[in-house]
């Protein structure tokens, strides 16, 4: 069930569109920043509110990378894979990083405190390598950097 | 130095800020536009500037402008392409981050002329913290009377609304982009119909990337005409590049689109050089989609002319011994890199970012991973290399959207140009895997 909060700003973008459809990334967004992760209940609850099938709400929220259908941990690490910071050192820091978390692409760790996931390139080659933790975003990073980083979280 | 026509200003403290902006001569072009110009005067002076889309398939502005449908009663829709996730490519991030008013001055004129009363921003979702930026300036804008109702008293109205992306590059290409802002999966449509007669909501749209629309502000500042004598031939104007990799100095640089590929990698105004004296060993000079060009034909094209950094010359040679400008991401190589490495990672990016419609970009893309990873781990067989060569010519052009093509693409042109390193990973198993 939707709570009250969620139900409330799902109304707001459907408001903003001309039909109810049409709010349902925006819809899966606000599901999962109130959950965390988006489980098969979220997709029943998002269907029934924009009036869709769970199957056809379910097709979208795969096709999205930053829609997660899995749980996930307290942080989200998007770690770049890609060519620039491929060139400018991206192997040592996953090396680094798996080793520092004991956990591979697509885990969550044992504590719950952070899942790691690979991320095409992020927008800022020009400090590569880079990766993001939430909603900030790391560059020109050194693997011993690593480990102060990550301690910000909890 | 070279001339600047886009970030002339943006060394300016506090320039991010309207009232910075504006004491600077910021949205003059729009006060010009709105006042005294009707909207095809604006698009006329569009075509004559020769600007062409900066999103990567170089088609040229004001004829794209020009082909909008205008049936009575329906309304018409601008969308900016903020979707920036061609790897290598941060000019439009940048753009957005530290000038943010010029985008939404360029956007004011060409929602003017185009006959809009609501424009898109769809922005990649990884940009994470660029929509607070943009709102805080739609913001003032709005308090400025740039936006609203009847702007500056010219009886125009126009709302610009921020949509976020939620990781997808697919959403990139225009249709799939307009079936994401319709809420939807972002698989591409067939095309035609162009968006400038069904896009938005069946709506007659233009869909332009971000560097365009900001250019379309210093066009009607300086006009068509002026602004055509910048740069060579048929690439008018300014250009931003996404300088990165192997060089001293990465970063966004704006060139006016007349110096040579030689200077911008070695002059100090621009890369720098190569660090730590070592040599120059291929560059990707238009984003991942673009053929990788080894030292010899980067400097030079196969005639033995300067290559320079336009859309022609870049492309000159086709894809035998050329490539393209494409979106500006410049990426450098030094001696120690490995291209079958960085093909790989290539291949594994298409594959994953595949919207999965076509089988021969589905499969083939997949296919490609699969038998690079092997190579590159020190698994590959000769015969591997002749499979990959086969995989991507089926790719090419069988395809609903250029995603495969740009799957292909670098592929083919790793094979053309560095075979020997391919050969030398199944030749020698265990030191590739270092
Ligand atoms: N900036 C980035 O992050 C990325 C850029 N790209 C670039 O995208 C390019 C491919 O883009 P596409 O949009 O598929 O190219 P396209 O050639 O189909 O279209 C270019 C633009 O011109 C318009 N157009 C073309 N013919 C038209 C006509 N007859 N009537 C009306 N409008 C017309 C299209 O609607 C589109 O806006 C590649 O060359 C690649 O360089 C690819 C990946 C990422
Ligand atoms: C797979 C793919 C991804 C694309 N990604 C982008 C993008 O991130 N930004 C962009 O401006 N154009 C991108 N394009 C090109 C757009 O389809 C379209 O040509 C462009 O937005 C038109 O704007 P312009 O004429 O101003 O260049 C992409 C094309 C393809 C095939
Ligand atoms: S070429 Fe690839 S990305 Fe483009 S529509 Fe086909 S399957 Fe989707
Ligand atoms: S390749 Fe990593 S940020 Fe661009």
């Amino acid at each position: 069930m939707l709570t009250t909060s969620e139900k409330e700003q799902i109304e707001k973008e459907i408001r903003q569109v001309p039909v109810k459809k049409a709010a349902c990334i925006e819809a899966l967004k606000i599901v999962q920043d109130h959950r965390r992760w988006v489980s098969d209940e979220g997709i029943q609850d998002v269907a029934d509110i924009l009036e869709m099938s769970a199957e056809e709400v379910d097709s979208i929220a795969t096709f999205y990378n930053l829609i997660f259908r899995q749980p996930v941990g307290r942080h989200i690490i998007l770690l770049c894979d890609s060519i620039s910071c491929y060139v400018m050192g991206y192997k040592e820091l996953h090396q680094q990083i798996v080793q520092l978390l004991g956990i591979q692409y697509g885990q969550t760790t044992p504590d719950g405190r952070f899942t790691l996931l690979p991320n095409p390139c992020l927008g800022t080659c020009d400090h590569a390598p880079a990766l993001m933790v939430d909603h900030d975003l790391y560059r020109d990073l050194k693997k011993e950097e690593l480990e102060n980083i990550l301690a910000k979280y909890t | 130095m070279g001339r600047k026509l886009l970030l002339d200003k943006a060394h300016i403290e506090g320039i991010r800020y309207y009232d910075t902006y504006r004491k600077n001569g910021g949205y003059a072009a729009a006060e010009k536009a709105l006042k005294s110009m009707s909207p095809d005067q604006v698009t006329e002076e569009v075509k004559k500037s020769g600007l062409r889309g900066r999103g990567g398939a170089g088609f040229p502005t004001g004829l794209k402008w020009s082909f909008l449908a205008k049936p009575e009663g329906v309304p018409r829709y601008l969308v900016c392409n903020a979707d920036e996730s061609e790897p290598g490519t941060f000019k439009d991030r940048y753009l957005m981050e530290f000038i943010p008013h010029l985008l939404i001055e360029g956007l004011l004129i060409s929602s003017f002329a185009l006959g809009a009363h609501s424009t898109y921003i769809y922005i990649r979702g990884e940009y994470a913290w660029i929509p607070d930026i943009l709102e805080e300036a739609i913001n003032d804008a709005r308090k400025n009377n740039w936006l609203g109702k009847n702007i500056q008293g010219t009886g125009y109205d126009l709302e610009i609304y921020v949509q976020r992306g939620a990781g997808a590059y697919i959403c990139g290409e225009e249709t799939a982009l307009i079936e994401s802002l319709e809420g939807k999966r972002g698989n591409p449509r067939i095309k035609p119909p162009f968006p400038a007669v069904k896009g938005l909501w069946q709506c007659p749209t233009v869909v332009n990337n971000v560097e365009t629309l900001a250019a379309v502000v210093p066009i009607i500042n300086i006009g068509g005409d002026e602004y055509a004598k910048y740069g060579t031939g048929k690439s008018t104007g300014t250009k931003l590049i996404s300088a990165c990799g192997n060089i001293n100095k990465p970063g966004v640089y704006e060139i006016d689109m007349n110096i040579s590929v030689e200077e911008f990698i070695y002059s100090d105004e621009y890369c720098g050089g190569i660090p730590n004296g070592k040599r120059l060993k291929a560059c990707i000079p238009g984003g991942s989609s673009v053929p990788i060009l080894p030292a010899n034909l980067l400097l030079k094209t196969a005639k033995g002319e300067q290559r320079m950094m336009t859309y022609e010359s870049l492309n000159d040679g086709g894809f035998a011994t050329g490539s393209m400008m494409g979106s500006g991401g410049f990426i450098v190589l030094d001696e120690d890199q490995c291209v079958v490495r960085h093909t790989m990672s290539l291949a594994r990016f298409y594959h994953h970012e595949s919207c999965g419609q076509c089988s021969p970009c589905r499969e083939g893309t997949g296919w490609m991973k699969k038998v690079l990873l092997n190579i590159e781990n020190g698994k590959g067989k000769m015969t591997d290399i002749d499979l990959l060569w086969d995989i991507q010519r089926k790719i090419e052009g069988n395809t609903i959207c250029p995603l495969g093509d740009a799957a292909a693409w670098p592929v083919a042109a790793a094979i053309r140009h560095f075979r020997d390193e391919f050969e030398w990973h199944v030749t020698h198993p265990e030191e590739a895997q270092i």
